[in-house]
């Protein structure tokens, strides 16, 4: 029997998405982006000065990337300040985001990227990705691309798009996987990859090409927003 | 990076020439040991050598409280450090990303296989629970510490016991105990790293060769029960993207080197 998804959505199906750009009067780039009851918003300050001095690079900007949750934003309050968890998805979207941006204009200096769950209802991380992405864009940071990030969930053995919570938890059979991608919009290069759960190796290749749809949509989201601000 | 341009250039040359400064293919990983009794004070502890690379792996049982998210199962925990004792790269101070990386990954694949049965280690319904706790310490550092870890991690994991108790409920360390920790049959998770260089990918690279790779993947899998292979946490590393190809052909190579380490690993698991 196929996997019967608790909100009624369709296995490849992501839930409703929003996107907002300049929700940071203060950042010189920011944006939110909701998949359903998720919400995330992200500001960029710089290319800025960098402190300590011994970070600084001389051939280009660095990129910092500051992920959390805010305390209200789950069940069980999230004690403030860096977790293990947070750190970890922290410097893998660095990782994320780093390849398409073009930094080297901006010696010495650091790009700060801030990302917070203002509401978590799962795949928080991809979430707060595609806003930092929009929000680099706002910034005005030479970028090759934007892009997209998406979750991609197995639950029992039956593939879906867009893992929420309730999902997240589901125990049945081979039970839930839950794997964050991003990849570029406009090329076929997965720039984070993460999992956790059960998954055959021979159904990762399904895993991956099911995102595909999902990629686009967001991506659309993305360039109207982006669009709507230039409009203004 | 203190890697030289000439090494960098002429390693790039050689794996795309699929050839490595010590003669192994580029999906060939070292030979490793394993020794056990690290401590007699650990439940259960280990040391690989992997190469050059040199981790011990201790793993420690302790009566706690369980967490509220699950009353009904025991604790687990993977800790570690990235002692300066094993590496000139190595800092004192507060732990960075590559020790919490270490850790989280060894963690993830032991957690989401659910080779320990948790919820056999519940001492007291909803009060008292064991908790085991790994801990990873690299005593030389030459390249693929996590996967050299996981190892370790397993080989202690396997040989650990649960201590008894006494009448209060306290930890009997003078009492022998020879009970095993409740272990899923068959499931051993291990972590398989997949380095990038150029368009090359190579499996156990040397500090040397993992200077120079500008990507990595790293997984955990396992043969789940004996059965099929399985693959239990995933993550990407550094600034190089992987295409669908990569990571497809990747589908097709990590069976065969889980099959490898783990045919090397059960030569130790008596």
């Amino acid at each position: 029997m196929t996997f019967k998804r608790p909100d009624g959505r369709k296995l490849d199906e992501i839930r409703p998405i929003t996107a907002k750009i300049g929700v940071v009067p203060n950042a010189d780039g920011s944006a939110m982006f909701s998949f359903g009851k998720t919400v995330a918003i992200a500001a960029v300050y710089g290319p800025r000065m960098l402190h300590p001095q011994h970070m600084q690079d001389p051939k280009t900007a660095i990129l910092r990337v500051n992920y959390d949750l805010l305390s209200f934003s789950v069940s069980d309050r999230k004690k403030p300040g860096p977790s293990r968890r947070s750190q970890e998805i922290s410097k893998v979207t660095e990782w994320a985001l780093s390849p398409v941006l073009d930094l080297k204009d901006f010696p010495n200096t650091v790009v700060d990227v801030q990302i917070y769950i203002l509401q978590a209802n799962a795949s928080t991380r991809v979430a707060g990705i595609n806003a930092a992405s929009m929000a680099l864009a706002q910034a005005g940071i030479p970028m090759k691309d934007l892009v997209c990030a998406v979750s991609v969930g197995k639950m029992d053995k039956d593939l879906v798009v867009d893992v929420n919570d309730e999902e997240e938890h589901f125990e049945d059979g081979e039970g839930a996987t839950d794997i964050a991608l991003t990849r570029m919009a406009n090329s076929d290069k997965f720039t984070l990859l993460q999992l956790d759960g059960k998954i055959q190796p021979e159904i990762m290749p399904k895993a991956l090409a099911l995102a595909d749809k999902a990629f686009a949509k967001v991506y659309e989201v993305q360039k109207k927003a982006l669009k709507e601000v230039e409009a203004e | 990076m203190s890697l030289s341009s000439l090494t960098y250039n002429t390693l790039l040359k050689m794996l795309s020439a699929g050839k490595r400064f010590d003669g192994r293919k580029l999906l060939e990983q070292r030979d490793f040991t394993v020794e056990y009794d690290v401590s007699y004070k650990a439940e259960g502890s280990a040391r690989v050598k992997l190469g050059k690379t040199e981790v011990v792996v201790g793993v420690k049982l302790g009566v706690g409280e369980p967490y509220p998210d699950s009353m009904d199962s025991g604790n687990l925990s993977v800790s570690g450090d990235l002692l300066p004792l094993a590496s000139p790269r190595f800092e004192s101070g507060p732990p960075k990303y590559p020790s919490l990386e270490l850790t989280r990954l060894v963690e993830r694949a032991i957690r989401e296989s659910g080779v320990i049965d948790l919820k056999k280690l519940v001492i007291k319904e909803g009060e008292k629970v064991w908790s085991v706790m790994i801990d990873i310490y690299p005593i030389n550092d030459d390249g693929a510490l996590i996967d050299a870890a996981s190892i370790a991690a397993m080989a202690a994991l396997m040989r650990a016991h649960i201590p008894e108790l006494d009448e209060n409920g306290r930890i009997d360390y003078d009492k022998k105990s020879t009970k095993k920790l409740p272990l899923m049959e068959g499931t051993i998770p291990l972590s398989i790293t997949l380095y990038k260089l150029g368009d090359s990918l190579i499996v156990d690279p040397t500090r040397e060769e993992e200077e120079a790779c500008d990507g990595k993947i790293v997984w955990g899998i396992s043969h789940y029960k004996g059965k099929e292979h399985m693959i239990h946490s995933c993550q990407k590393g550094m600034e190089a993207p992987l295409s669908s190809d990569e990571l497809t052909s990747m589908m097709k190579n990590l069976p065969k080197l889980y099959d490898d380490t783990l045919k090397k690993l059960k030569k130790f698991l008596k």
